[in-house]
């Protein structure tokens, strides 16, 4: 008893509700009719292809092997993240944006809390704005080797992935011996980072650091030099500056395009002006471009994650105002990481003010004035800004987020159109996107 | 919550703290969408780019475009009646005084129950914020255009900045606010057929019919809770 009234579910009723078959099978009656463009075949890529870079679902008009047009459609990973923050505290937010851009959760952290800390008029003590570029940079190389190596994985070279990914978990090792996790830190918090840096860990950063240039090298021995590799890329997805700004396109692709604009170069936060770095630009306008300018950003953090270990001087990673600041610390016990036992001794034996407090900041947490901020920072991907409204209760009015995946994924038909099926799969690589943050 | 007062948690009026613990940040409210406008000079580079926009749009179109500035947290907010946001946007984007070549994100705001003068239905509670980035002076301003739920109407500024195309889109997904002269103003994160918008403030919440003990647990903002 199905009913075909809709061509694209018929559905029929059962004990269990009316239920619906999504065929999807009405290709041939929409465009075989038309005699005109016989040569015209629709290909409906995605969302669950290998090699469309996470669950991005791409609709390819394609004449022969040429693409004619290409549409995107995004939306299949929404998790409603920016509503639910409106729905927990100011200090909660941090464990929910941490899983928009789920390969650089610390930038989305970091973001967050400036935004938080903007509205709130305070700054992080110095130790912990340096803990935050210390991670964030050691985020970023991994970040960049998982696009290198899914990238790689797409255009068919799997050395590449099984390399980048091998090199990205020393990444993770170190942020999960720093923060307690591998991904989803929910580390930079509202006034500085969650807990101080654990001992040995500093030790363990200059062991990476030692090892990862000859690394470096490795992918350059492996892939640069490849003509397969480089036949792949150039003049591939090209987009020029003109484009890349018209379609708000920002990061690695718009340097690859040859304007070296990188937020913590021309808008520095957290103390990035006193750090000496390179913004690595190619002129190419290609995939090709992008991955050489990526390689050359994971060296760049190379620099900056040493630089920020030398600068690292003892004090508190936390605002001193015990009205903002997260009561309890950190503590490793021989059940793992959990609240520290003197701060438990002390509100529960010592103090009933302290326990109090405790329980207000950490159930009902802080008041934030009203207002709204702006805060773009440079994440892996390009400028990833949060606009966050307060009005002046304990939890956020609105947090959006402006995600560079978001937003550069748009340059896809501009890169791609006209172009050959697979060079798509090279561009959209190129944009490397992550459809966590495409669709929050 | 339309009377300006916030309920505490167990239905009490004002902030429901009896420790004086929520009284150590002063609630003003509506304190994001306050009245109140900046006076002259707005200090830094702002009233350079104020004067260069009076110049670029004319005095007269300026006074009816702009009702009022706001200065705050080292950010500038101008407030702009739709008719003419896009000779404004267009003068922000081709001066040469200007130059803001880049629209960072737009986005919405619902502020239907914050309080503020926009709260409450009839009022211009729907919210578009436009940030723009001029990377050639690296300056970042931001307009805001309020319209009414009743008619949610802006008109679209993908002529102007092709990278406003998925941002509208998004908007409307999420409050409903129409993009007049938008290519293909459809849903974007949403499955196509759905009905509502999700960020709106009054958009029902879905409760998760989880029994425990003969209890279910409400939606999110019907749940104890301070706020």
């Amino acid at each position: 008893m199905t009913t075909l009234d809709d061509p694209y579910a018929g559905s029929r009723e059962t004990t269990e509700g009316r239920v619906y078959t999504v065929t999807g099978g009405d290709w041939d009656q929409t465009f075989g009719a038309d005699p005109h463009e016989d040569e015209r075949l629709v290909v409906n890529m995605g969302p669950q292809h290998p090699s469309t870079h996470g669950v991005l679902r791409l609709v390819l008009d394609l004449e022969g092997e040429t693409v004619t047009k290409a549409r995107v459609v995004i939306g299949y990973l929404h998790t409603g993240i920016e509503k639910t923050t409106e729905y927990r505290t100011w200090t909660q937010g941090t464990t929910l944006v941490t899983r928009m851009d789920y390969l650089s959760p610390l930038f989305n952290e970091t973001a967050y809390c400036l935004a938080v800390e903007k509205l709130l008029g305070i700054e992080a003590p110095p130790r912990a704005q340096t803990i935050r570029v210390l991670v964030m940079e050691l985020n970023r190389i991994a970040s960049h080797l998982v696009g290198l190596a899914t990238g790689g994985m797409e255009l068919g070279a799997l050395t590449a992935m099984t390399n980048g990914f091998r090199e990205r978990e020393m990444c993770l090792d170190l942020l999960e011996e720093i923060t307690g996790l591998r991904m989803n830190h929910a580390y930079v918090r509202p006034g500085g980072v969650a807990q101080d840096l654990p001992d040995g860990a500093v030790e363990h950063v200059r062991e990476f650091l030692q090892v990862m240039p000859e690394r470096v090298a490795g992918f350059h021995r492996l892939l640069t030099g490849q003509p397969i590799w480089q036949r792949r890329l150039k003049d591939v997805g090209y987009l020029d500056v003109t484009g890349c700004v018209a379609l708000g396109v920002t990061g690695p692709v718009l340097r690859a395009a040859g304007l070296p604009w990188d937020l913590r170069k021309t808008e520095p936060y957290l103390g990035y002006q006193s750090y000496d770095f390179e913004v690595p630009t190619a002129d190419t306008s290609d995939a090709w471009g992008r991955y050489l300018v990526r390689m050359a950003e994971i060296s760049e953090s190379l620099k900056l994650v040493a630089q920020a270990l030398d600068r690292l001087e003892p004090g508190p990673v936390m605002v001193e105002d015990k009205k903002i600041a997260w009561p309890a610390q950190l503590s490793l016990g021989a059940d793992g990481t959990g609240q520290s036992l003197e701060h438990v001794r002390h509100i529960m034996g010592s103090s009933m003010e302290a326990l109090i407090h405790h329980f207000k900041l950490v159930t009902e947490g802080f008041r934030v004035p009203a207002g709204q901020v702006y805060v773009p920072i440079e994440s892996p991907r390009g400028e990833l800004g949060y606009h966050v409204v307060s009005d002046g209760g304990t939890r956020p009015s609105r947090v959006h987020v402006r995600d560079p995946s978001f937003v550069n994924l748009q340059a896809t038909a501009a890169m791609s159109e006209g172009g050959m099926i697979a060079d798509v799969i090279a561009a959209i690589a190129s944009i490397d996107p992550v459809m966590g943050g495409v669709d929050r | 919550m339309t009377d300006g007062f916030r309920r505490g948690a167990f239905g009490v009026t004002g902030s429901g703290d009896t420790s004086g613990f929520g009284g150590l940040v002063r609630v003003e409210p509506g304190g994001a969408v306050a009245l109140h406008s900046t006076d002259r000079p707005y200090g830094g580079w702002f009233d350079e780019v104020t004067d260069a926009l009076v110049d670029a749009v004319g005095e007269q179109t300026w006074a009816a475009a702009v009702p009022r500035v706001l200065v705050d947290r080292g950010e500038i907010t101008y407030f702009v009646r739709r008719e003419h946001l896009l000779t404004l946007v267009r003068a922000l984007r081709d001066d040469e005084a200007l130059r803001f070549e880049l629209l960072s994100s737009v986005s919405g705001t619902d502020y239907l129950d914050s309080g503020g003068p926009d709260a409450g239905p009839g009022r211009p509670r729907l919210h578009v914020l436009y940030h723009l980035t001029s990377m050639t002076y690296r300056r970042r301003i931001r307009l805001e255009v309020a319209v009414t739920g009743e008619d949610p109407h802006v008109p679209s500024v993908t002529a102007v900045y092709p990278t406003a195309d998925w941002h509208e889109r998004e908007t409307w997904d999420m409050f409903g606010i129409v993009f007049d002269g938008h290519p293909a103003l459809t849903r974007i994160l949403m499955p196509d057929d759905w009905e509502g918008h999700p960020q709106r403030k009054d958009y029902p919440l879905g409760g998760v019919p989880v029994e425990y003990k003969g209890a279910t647990v409400p939606p999110p903002d019907e749940r104890r809770s301070y706020r």
